[in-house]
């Protein structure tokens, strides 16, 4: 298919990514490409120009701190983050990103493209919600951190505004976490999922059930009190055709109690 | 920073280096198809749903409707044109004949790329292996079955 007629710059550095995102209103950072090529295609998203982030080693790489946070680049691609011996230091993180779509999505998608697309049905936005990431984002005039549970602003719309880019998410040190999702399909994109975090408080993210992840935060990893915690969030979840929103609140229990006995019986 | 519509990439398929002024819009499957000749990879949905685009990119299996061709700059692509380098057939693409491997062969050149990509990493792979190898690509014959068996007769398994 033939995309609309767009301008395109391959920065080295990511100063001169910021220039360019800086001076033209209508750029879009490409990450991976696997949702923003989709988009262009169908005319949902219309970008004057094309920011190809591919050159950027600067948004690469897996780092674990001495602290034992982790530290991604935001280019990081699924395929590098499942392979990483890093980040086994959540183990989490590589098996959800082993549940996205497939083989050639992982190899090319990445985990900033992921967030900042926050479709609602993503993966990543629930998990790192819950597992209480922190999102850095740069600009010509610096450089701020926002906690992930403030960085999902609605359907397709992040804390990471015109002229600025999220380069790195750093994710705390902790192992209970856990992941259900009920999907179209193995792997597929999810009907409602559920990441957990059972480090000190219990933490519960939920996906598709509104437009940016829900947080719930139950009293403890008691299957009751996960079930009482998501009744309480009186969801109010769309309906489509692959489940009404009565069918999706029922879901969004079931995921929720998944996730929380997965983080809750894996070893610290 | 300046900002372009169209670019001179240059990219290497199947041991060929080929010099092109391209839009910024053109997707790599189009360069393939259109500018290049080979079109031995197919388009299916356009979406990025079907595989039958599937090419290897400096060694990673991608889909080449969902990645610009300037994005390709400099890149090593892989294509099922050069999966063989002379008129026989390798022992994957045999594998797919001799266990019918195929139906219409609309999928098959993508099917054959994943297969490639697979067995390089993973030289015997369980059938589970194989399905999660080929997750992205979809047969509309639905002849899925058949195309385990090939992937697994090729890797010098036995198949039932």
């Amino acid at each position: 298919m033939l995309l609309s007629e767009v301008g395109y710059a391959r920065p080295e550095t990511l100063e001169q990514a910021l220039e360019v995102l800086a001076e033209n209103s209508g750029a879009r950072a490409l990450a991976g490409g696997q949702t923003l090529i989709n988009v262009m295609k169908s005319r949902a998203a219309s970008p004057d120009v094309l920011v190809d982030l591919g050159g950027l080693a600067e948004l690469r790489g897996i780092e674990l701190g001495s602290d034992g946070t982790l530290e991604l680049g935001a280019m990081t691609t699924y395929t590098e983050l499942i392979g990483s011996a890093e980040a086994r230091a959540r183990p989490i993180l590589g098996e959800v990103c082993a549940q996205i779509a497939d083989v050639q999505v992982r190899n090319r998608g990445t985990i900033g493209g992921n967030v900042c697309s926050s479709d609602p049905t993503n993966h990543l936005p629930p998990l790192l919600v819950a597992v209480g990431a922190t999102f850095t984002i740069a600009s010509r005039d610096g450089e701020r951190t926002v906690p992930a549970e403030e960085f999902f602003l609605g359907v397709y719309m992040t804390a990471a505004g015109q002229g600025e880019l999220l380069t790195k998410i750093a994710i705390p040190p902790g192992r209970k976490d856990g992941f259900a999702t009920v999907p179209v399909g193995v792997d597929g994109t999810c009907i409602v999922n559920a990441a957990a975090s059972v480090n000190g408080e219990v933490r519960v993210a939920l996906g598709c059930v509104g437009a940016t992840p829900e947080v719930v935060r139950p009293a403890s990893a008691d299957e009751d009190a996960v079930r009482e915690a998501v009744r309480a969030a009186d969801l109010d979840p769309p309906g489509d055709v692959h489940a009404s929103a009565e069918y999706r609140k029922h879901l969004a229990e079931i995921v929720a109690a998944r996730a929380v006995e997965q983080a809750a019986g894996r070893k610290s | 920073m300046e900002v372009v519509t169209s670019q001179r990439i240059s990219v290497e398929v199947n041991g060929t280096t080929y010099e092109r002024e391209v839009e910024a819009r053109r997707l790599l499957i189009h360069l393939l198809r259109d500018d290049l000749d080979l079109t031995g990879s197919h388009v299916g949905c356009d979406t990025g749903n079907c595989g039958a685009c599937s090419v290897i990119l400096d060694g990673a299996l991608v889909k080449s409707c969902m990645l610009l061709a300037v994005q390709a700059d400099g890149a090593s692509i892989e294509t099922v044109e050069g999966l063989s380098e002379d008129e026989e057939l390798t022992p994957l693409q045999q594998a797919f004949r001799d266990q019918h491997g195929l139906q219409c062969g609309y999928c098959t050149p993508g099917m054959l790329m994943s297969a490639t990509a697979l067995l390089r990493d993973n030289p015997s792979p369980s059938d589970d292996e194989i399905s999660k190898a080929i997750q992205g690509n979809i047969c509309r014959c639905t002849g899925y079955w058949n195309i385990v068996k090939a992937i697994k007769a090729a890797s010098g398994q036995e198949v039932e």
